[in-house]
């Protein structure tokens, strides 16, 4: 009988199955388990996985060692605003502070080498959206993020917030240069 | 104490009297709230056509708030209380369980509801839908949502109350129906939700007043999107059980088997309503190993289920189709579909954007590393219009133009204008779901004012074409809403001007017939089908999204592998 009526056979799931469904089931279950598998597998094969390294941090102590980190290695400041431009020694730790408004600070990058960033929040919840590769990770207060990030390309990033904010969230906007190992960054993206 | 019935003589439903006021007033409540949300949607659209930006900022982030929570919580839940309703007290032929309490269900929503779109448009708590904290609404924001939350949780309640009711009373004979069983997957998966909604929304409202002092934002996301998602999991239930009804409605079509059916919806309580973790793959503080399990519980079992329904649904209209002639080839039956009856077209268009579009973008997203491509850009946004506005919302829709006339006994409004409905809404959903999700791949934010980013220290441009992809979004919307608005005026027209039924309610206090299945037992589908198919143009439409969905997925890793390295 119809769906909107008691089944037919009081015993229902005595009732023989169409070949039809059977097949679509197994063909369905074995994509599953593809895809199930496929996760661990790209940890194994593939080189970009975050693996949840992260630690509990306060704000205070993640703008304090951002702004050691600041102090230590800017090389430049950009903008009427004197924003920092820091450049970090290859293989070390980098930090990256989001709060209401800004990415602290801009930082350049040699492509090819690994850096261990450190992402944290000094206030709400923000989004690291790197443009335009489109990479994207949630960044939360007491948090550190410590992603093991290695840029393949050289050019000029758009550092996105794209976890709402509040008002002002459309002008979170920072830079992020990948430059030559040699020391020159080339300006193309 | 006895209890009125009425008999529908066109559809042969039996009506309990409490039972069709309540179903009435909270359908009501449902499509009032329907209207407020989409023209919300729409003002959003337009606000990020970046031509149009129709909206300052401010206003932009309080419409948004607004836009998510009347329609993703407000009109689902009024819509999907009345549905429990009928796929109880109706389908069973049950006297619902306590209706004074539905009363009381229905004021708390409804008051709950008003509070929070007040505190909204105060313009304190524009937070989006997640509210994550530390960002702080007005306490009223929460506490609107914890009384609708509570209303809902009552009317869920009567639901289970009414089944046994009905099987107290030996009101049908044998099982539950199928619809009522999708049903009460959905209410047993509703009340999962609503429990993880009390977890996190009281403490959060217990701060917004100063009680508690700090609430840790990553516990806050995995416990909110157990109600965030979980209320979505509900939805699919939902509108999975509407379409098995809808098909019996419109073709009287037997479910394929009831076995793989009902297995498909347990498969659902078991293995969705826990599966929050894909909102939190790129967090922080959560290993590798719990991310890959708890989205995947490692065979996706709960994708198997969809992929199962995607199946059976139409696999029932069609053999349904060719036993009653169209037997030919492979695609009669859904050539000679009834394609301009609302009631059809909304259904199907619904299914097969909910596979497409909703579902293949869903289960791509939600994979560990692809995510990264996709977190928190509008092409998230675009996932779930296909998903509850296309999917469960079309599916609503449909069975709302042929459910209200005979709830209210009145012929359908405006007939002509009913026909065009689910095409309007569908293509413009469908379109919105496919431009949002170009323009997410581009990396366009979503919950985002200003994609020209105005007003920061430095500049940035999108490609050319993301901004031709939210313009085009814009258009559909505009197209979207313009089907919706259809919807609401062939239901308002109903409900006031329909012409009445000349044959009287006759309501009365004899006990209603006993709900039996038929007689004989089936074995199989008889002679249709090719092959020893009965479905095999189901079949290979089937195995067609299969298709899609595997090279969509590979698409994806194959880009991802491209991008720059990090572990």
């Amino acid at each position: 009988m119809t769906a909107i009526h008691p089944p037919s056979s009081r015993i229902w799931w005595k009732q023989p199955v169409d070949r039809v469904e059977l097949v679509w089931i197994g063909i369905a279950l074995v994509w599953c388990l593809i895809m199930f598998f496929f996760m661990p597998f790209w940890h194994v094969y593939g080189e970009q996985n975050y693996s949840g390294e992260a630690y509990r941090v306060t704000p205070d102590q993640f703008i304090r060692k951002t702004n050691e980190f600041v102090a230590a290695h800017t090389v430049r400041t950009e903008t009427d605003r004197n924003i920092p431009v820091v450049r970090p020694p290859a293989g070390s730790d980098v930090y990256l502070l989001a709060r209401l408004w800004a990415w602290h600070p801009i930082l350049e990058l040699e492509r090819g080498q690994t850096y261990r960033l450190r992402v944290s929040s000094a206030d709400w919840q923000h989004g690291l959206s790197i443009q335009p590769i489109n990479l994207n990770f949630q960044v939360l207060p007491g948090y550190e993020m410590v992603l093991n990030i290695t840029p393949t390309e050289t050019g000029e990033y758009a550092v996105v917030c794209n976890e709402y904010c509040g008002i002002l969230h459309h002008t979170m906007l920072g830079k992020l240069y990948v430059v030559d190992p040699a020391g020159e960054r080339s300006d193309e993206i | 104490m006895k209890s009125e019935f009425r008999t529908c003589p066109k559809s042969g439903l039996v009506f309990h009297r409490p039972a069709e006021r309540l179903i009435k007033a909270n359908a009501v409540a449902a499509v009032i709230f329907l209207a407020v949300g989409g023209l919300l949607g729409l003002l959003v659209a337009l606000t990020r056509w970046p031509a149009v930006q129709l909206l300052d900022a401010q206003q932009f982030y309080t419409v948004l708030t607004g836009h998510g929570v009347v329609l993703l919580l407000v009109w689902i839940l009024f819509f999907e209380i009345a549905l429990l309703y009928f796929c109880s007290s109706v389908l069973l032929r049950c006297r619902l369980a306590t209706p004074r309490l539905g009363w009381v269900a229905f004021a708390l929503m409804l008051g709950g509801a008003a509070m929070t779109a007040i505190a909204i448009l105060q313009g304190g708590s524009s937070v989006m839908m997640t509210s994550y904290v530390p960002m702080p609404a007005a306490p009223n924001f929460y506490l609107g949502l914890i009384l609708f939350a509570v209303g809902a949780l009552i009317g869920t309640f009567m639901f289970f109350g009414t089944l046994v009711i009905a099987r107290d009373e030996k009101t049908y004979e044998g099982s539950i129906p199928l619809v009522t069983f999708g049903a009460l997957t959905a209410a047993i998966i509703a009340v999962f939700t609503i429990a993880c909604g009390a977890i996190v929304l009281i403490p959060t409202w217990l701060w917004s007043i100063g009680y508690i002092s700090h609430i840790d934002p990553l516990m806050y996301r995995l416990i909110w999107w157990g109600l965030g998602h979980s209320s979505q999991q509900i939805n699919v239930a939902a509108h999975v059980a509407v379409w098995y009804a809808i098909a019996a409605i419109v073709f009287g079509a037997t479910p394929m088997s009831e076995k793989v059916s009902r297995g498909a919806f347990f498969l659902y309580i078991l293995f969705i309503s826990i599966a929050s973790a894909h909102h939190l793959l790129g967090d922080p503080g959560l290993s590798s190993e719990w991310k890959i399990f708890n989205t995947s519980y490692a065979m996706y079992l709960a994708v198997l289920a969809s992929l199962v329904h995607g199946l059976t649904v139409p696999g029932s209209v069609e053999v349904a189709q060719r036993k009653a002639g169209h037997n030919r080839g492979l695609f009669e039956w859904l050539r000679k579909a009834p394609w301009g009856n609302p009631v059809f077209s909304g259904m199907f268009l619904s299914l097969v954007g909910f596979g497409f579009i909703g579902g293949i973008s869903g289960v791509v997203m939600g994979a560990e590393q692809i995510n990264f491509l996709i977190h928190n850009t509008i092409y998230v946004p675009g996932h779930f219009h296909g998903t509850v506005a296309l999917g469960t919302t079309l599916a609503f829709m449909a069975l709302s133009l042929w459910l209200v006339p005979v709830l209210f006994r009145r012929e359908l409004f405006a007939p002509k204008l009913a026909k065009w409905q689910p095409w309007l809404f569908g293509i413009g959903t469908g379109l919105q779901a496919f431009f949002m999700m170009g323009a997410g791949t581009l990396g366009v934010s979503r919950r985002h004012w200003d994609m020209a980013f105005t007003g920061s220290a430095f500049e940035w441009a999108y490609p050319g074409m993301a901004y031709t992809m939210m313009a085009l979004n814009g258009v559909s919307a505009i197209m979207a809403v313009t089907g919706g608005l259809a919807f609401v005026i062939v239901i308002v027209g109903t409900v006031l001007f329909g012409k009445r039924s000349d044959v009287p309610a006759n309501y009365s206090f004899e006990r209603p017939a006993v709900l039996r299945g038929p007689a004989e037992v089936l074995s199989g589908h008889g002679s249709v089908g090719v092959k020893g198919f009965p479905a095999p143009g189901t079949f290979v439409l089937a195995g067609f999204l299969l298709l899609v969905f595997v090279v969509y997925y590979f698409i994806n890793y194959g880009y991802l592998a491209s991008v720059w390295k990090f572990s």
